[in-house]
């Protein structure tokens, strides 16, 4: 028979060892890249290292406290937590603090909380809540709206107040609908509207309008001599393809003119290579292309093996900016080398992929959207940051889970895994 | 594992992981560009050692060019703190008037940036300097390396060097701003050579720009590789002696060795000192010439000018004419103090050979420089041909292969393609292609469409000295003590004509001395026989739409001695008048300078040095600058 009692709990400890490799390779890392000149002792509060050590030992505290609770509370509160995050959220317009231009931050006694990292979690938990109901069902618009209602909100304020990046991640959710059963179509389309967006930019509404209809030409002349029956028939969808797609390239030319504030632009023509104005592109890369050669130069120059623990001259030089935060998998690939790096990059493939298997196993609908939800919002910020350190993706401001520095991210990743290793533990009690 | 709803993001994560390990493998491991150059590590900093520029020299092995290494005492006003006057004028050797006078020179001329305090310190005195300048602020030592002339002469064949510019940086990554480049001249041209290749040293440097020692211990510095020394074709005497011979004028002089090609004088006037090019002064000197629209000592003559070849063209017209078979040594025509080559009244081209209708043959029509002569000739070598067309492109591919009408390739980084006429030329202006022969008849005698540059025309005389090849001329001799190998300045042009066809055109060009009435009989040297023909071309200029005629350009072109000939010289004149007035004696006297090292007759060539055309043309240069002026 199935143990009823909930003191029974199976921890995937696979889970919680890669979770505390990532944390102590974070560490490590935070002070190579802000500890050797400084360094007196490691529990000198005054620096990154210290600091960030205080907060990995008030993780444990979480972590201790997570798996304490009930699992049902988590589901059964879902909602509360979601209210609260928001108001905490909208609190920052009256009590916030300005960061470097941003407010998303609440200070206490000389510690930041920002929010949004927060927010990602109840965000989390109250989308799993409301699809995990088996009555509810994707292809009603009437269940859809509330799900797109939660996400809009917190998408909406974190906008307002100028925190793209953490914004782009609740885009993550989409995985969990498409789990629950959302046309796969909408997936497609977000792909192609980004795509077309991308070619837009790139190429200039002229080009890419000759292009979209000389293809939308071919598809009719195809459809026409072949099955000119099926053509007749879906011809209003052609007609409203047609004018979407053209509406689209004007609105993407909009957006990206109008909508998107300068430094976005920039950061996308930098990403897309137009170098049409050889003058600005030299400009960008003393601004924003600064950071990324940078990070790329640094990142290059640790090679296969890494140049050491401590030894990386370009991190010691404080070449990279924003080394402890965004850029921190830059110091890891000078001081520890493709090894070390790559490393990385199999342990966050390792704690996803285990995170997807563990969801899909879960009897609980709750669970396994959870579950998903947690995949989903480390892969995002897993692959933006690391992306953008390797100079794949445009620079997007987003955090690396554990590694990064700083508390609140920490503690929100720390949070938002546990909860699931927490619901994991007992998933044998719900039956 | 996963169903199909769940499997996308499944998916996205193993590809999106491969895409980044392959990424990081690729900038860590695969592309070394970061990795193996230093300077791609912004915590390197590479520091320069140049080398000394090669030196040059002439083909005796005058020194032309050389290095001066210069150490100055600079000196930043705000930056001087209080000093102890006494200890450190003793130090320099100065007396305190000196450093007070100094110091507020300095500071009147700019308090932020440096000036000169002591200008050029031996290298004694720089060794015992070097030690102790860091006590004083404001004061540092700076060396410079300056291009010394030790001849004031061939400033257009020397060129000079000048800081690079941004533009030159972008496109030659070698340099860095503030570097010397050749700019002009052989400095230009044989800047590679000259330069040499400057040392790095990569030194590592702290967050706080400090030296913490040497990159990877130094295993990618290089030394500094020395310049390699030229040597040119010039001869510094006849150089010298055709710029003296030129004083006062406008023109040029090319003198060439016929048998290799190289150039023995390059003369341009009026040219400059090359050592105002150096230095301080450099810019305001050029700005000054290079505005000098009138004379422009900068703009070389002897490369660039593009004059009517006038009369000295026959030599050519004759050999293209015997060599297209429209006339033989033998042929002969009378001329009737001119040439009528069309109906109208002004169809008629003037001939002053005074044959009076006597047959002439080939060599009194160029010792007499006959226009009808050539005027008649020439019309029969286009009409041997289907149509003028033929014709001319036949006749005027034969006048290419003696460089004319094309760049020659000389090895200075300046030159004129001139222009010998294709029917093409006069396709565009007839275009229903009605123009005959006689349309073109100016040709024959050298006006008309043909330009070409002095030195076009002392490599045709060099063919035409040769029997029928040429080298392309250049300038330099030697490289690093090792004749140039370079093909193009090796290897024989041909021009494919019978060498034998060439006696009665040089026995021609020899009555144009010896035989009295010829045009330069008043100009043979005893004992050398000089081959020679005068020109004389008319030129106009145009202003405000109204033609202008000017003083004729006195030509001329020469090559001695008749057999074996060691020289071949043009002279041109810019409005010198007649061309046996000035450029007939001045080609002599370089002649008989070069083979005989002396003159038989010096006053002659005071004569000519003294000729001042501005002076004489004096009203004349008047109205011109002022038309030039209000032109503007």
């Amino acid at each position: 028979m199935i143990p009823q009692s909930s003191k029974n709990l199976y921890v995937d400890w696979v889970l919680v060892f890669i979770y505390m490799a990532l944390v102590i390779i974070g560490w490590f890392t935070i002070f190579a890249v802000t500890g050797p000149d400084t360094f007196s002792d490691i529990f000198n509060f005054k620096e990154s290292y210290g600091k960030q050590l205080l907060w990995i030992g008030m993780s444990m505290v979480l972590i201790v406290f997570v798996l304490s609770i009930e699992n049902q509370f988590y589901e059964r509160y879902s909602g509360i937590f979601y209210i609260i995050s928001i108001a905490m959220l909208l609190g920052l317009f009256v009590f916030g603090k300005n960061i470097n231009g941003q407010t998303n931050w609440y200070s206490i006694g000389g510690f930041t909380l920002q929010p949004s990292e927060f927010v990602k979690i109840t965000t989390a938990l109250a989308v799993s809540s409301m699809i995990g109901d088996n009555l509810f069902d994707l292809k009603k618009f009437k269940d859809l709206k509330y799900i797109l209602l939660i996400l809009f909100i917190p998408i909406a304020i974190i906008v307002i107040q100028k925190d793209v990046g953490s914004a782009l991640v609740f885009f993550s959710f989409i995985f969990v609908l498409l789990r629950k059963g959302l046309s796969i179509q909408f997936f497609y389309s977000l792909i192609g509207i980004s795509v077309l967006f991308i070619i837009t930019v790139r190429l200039g509404v002229g080009i890419t309008l000759i292009a979209v209809y000389s293809i939308f030409a071919l598809l009719i002349y195809y459809a026409v001599k072949r099955q000119p029956l099926f053509f007749r028939r879906n011809f209003p969808i052609v007609i409203g393809g047609f004018l979407s797609v053209t509406i689209l390239v004007f609105g993407s030319d909009f957006a990206f003119r109008k909508v998107l504030e300068p430094h976005h632009q920039d950061r996308i023509e930098l990403w897309l290579r137009m170098e049409n104005s050889p003058e600005k592109i030299r400009e960008l890369k003393k601004t924003y292309g600064y950071n990324n050669d940078q990070s790329i130069q640094t990142i290059a120059s640790g090679g296969f093996t890494g140049k050491g623990f401590l030894d990386g001259d370009r991190t010691n030089g404080k070449f990279v900016p924003e080394q402890h935060t965004d850029y921190i998998f830059s110091a890891i690939g000078e001081e520890f080398g493709f090894l070390g790096s790559s490393l990385v990059i199999i342990l966050f493939l390792g704690l996803i992929l285990r995170l997807l298997y563990k969801a899909e196993i879960q009897k609980s609908k709750f669970n396994r959207y959870y579950g998903y939800s947690v995949a989903a919002i480390l892969f995002t910020h897993f692959a933006i940051n690391i992306g953008m350190v390797l100079d794949i993706l445009p620079t997007v401001g987003i955090p690396l889970p554990f590694i990064s520095y700083g508390g609140s991210s920490l503690w929100a990743f720390t949070i938002l895994l546990f909860i699931f290793v927490r619901l994991d533990a007992s998933r044998l009690d719900d039956f | 594992m996963l169903g199909k709803k769940g499997g996308i993001l499944f998916i996205l994560t193993i590809i999106s992981g491969a895409i980044l390990l392959i990424r990081l493998f690729y900038l860590q491991v695969i592309d070394g560009t970061y990795r193996n150059n230093p300077l791609n590590n912004s915590s390197v900093t590479a520091k320069y050692e140049y080398p000394n520029r090669g030196f040059i020299y002439d083909r005796n092995g005058e020194l032309l060019v050389n290095n001066l290494i210069s150490y100055d005492i600079m000196v930043v006003p705000n930056e001087v703190e209080a000093l102890d006057t006494l200890s450190f004028c003793s130090l320099l050797k100065i007396d305190k008037v000196y450093f007070l006078n100094k110091m507020e020179k300095a500071t009147k001329y700019s308090p932020r940036k440096a000036s000169i305090f002591i200008d050029q310190l031996s290298k004694e005195d720089y060794a015992a300097l070097q030690e102790k300048m860091f006590q004083f602020k404001g004061f540092y030592i700076q060396k410079r390396m300056l291009r010394m002339y030790p001849h004031p002469i061939a400033a257009n064949v020397l060129g000079y060097i000048s800081q690079v510019n941004e533009a030159l940086i972008a496109k030659n990554p070698y340099y860095q701003m503030g570097e010397l480049i050749g700019t002009q001249g052989v400095e230009k041209q044989y800047e590679e050579e000259l330069r040499g290749v400057k040392g790095v040293k990569f030194v590592n440097k702290n967050i706080h720009n400090i030296e913490v020692g040497a990159y990877k211990n130094g295993i990618y510095d290089t030394l500094a590789i020395p310049g390699n020394d030229l040597t040119l074709s010039l001869d510094l005497e006849l150089q010298q002696f055709g710029e003296w011979l030129l004083a006062n004028k406008r023109g040029g002089i090319v003198a060439i060795e016929p048998s290799t090609g190289e150039i023995l004088a390059l003369v341009t006037a009026p040219s400059y000192d090359p050592n105002i090019m150096v230095g301080r002064e450099r810019s305001v000197n050029f700005n000054r010439m290079y505005l000098d629209q009138f004379d422009k000592p900068l703009f070389d003559r002897s490369l660039q000018a593009q004059y009517p070849p006038g009369s000295t063209f026959k030599i050519v017209s004759a050999l293209a004419a015997l060599h297209l078979g429209s006339m033989t040594e033998e042929t002969t025509t009378s001329c009737y103090g001119g040439y009528r080559y069309g109906s109208g009244p002004h169809s008629f081209m003037a001939c002053h050979c005074g044959t009076g209708g006597r047959p002439i043959s080939i060599r009194e029509g160029i010792f007499r420089s006959c226009n009808s002569y050539f005027a008649i000739t020439y019309k029969r070598s286009l009409e041997k041909f289907t149509n003028p067309q033929v014709g001319l492109n036949k006749w005027s591919e034969t006048i290419k292969k003696f460089g004319l009408g094309e760049y020659l390739g000389v090895d200075l980084p300046i030159g004129q393609k001139g222009l010998i006429p294709t029917a093409d030329y006069y396709n565009h202006f007839y275009p229903q292609k009605n123009w005959r022969a006689s349309t073109t008849i100016s040709n024959a005698i050298g006006q008309g469409e043909i330009l070409a540059t002095p030195i076009q025309l002392a490599n045709m005389v060099a063919t035409v000295a040769n029997r029928g090849f040429y080298i392309t001329p250049h300038v330099v001799k030697e490289i690093d003590k090792k004749p140039i190998t370079d093909p193009r300045y090796t290897k024989r042009k041909e021009t494919g004509i019978d060498p034998h066809l060439f006696e009665p055109v040089v026995d021609g060009m020899q009555m144009v001395f010896e035989t009295p009435g010829g045009t330069a009989f008043w100009h043979q040297v005893k004992g050398i026989e000089i081959c020679g023909k005068t020109g004389t071309a008319e030129n106009f200029i145009k202003v405000n739409g109204k033609k202008i005629t000017l003083e004729d350009h006195s030509i001329f072109i020469a090559f001695a001695p008749k057999y074996n000939p060691k020289i071949a010289i043009a002279v041109f004149v810019e409005n010198g008048g007649f061309g046996s007035r000035i450029a007939a004696p001045i080609s002599s006297l370089m002649i008989e300078k070069y083979l005989r090292d002396s003159l038989s007759n010096p006053s002659k060539a005071d004569a000519i040095h003294n000729i001042d055309l501005y002076k004489e043309q004096y009203n004349y240069h008047k109205s011109l600058r002022q038309l030039n002026d209000t032109s503007k």
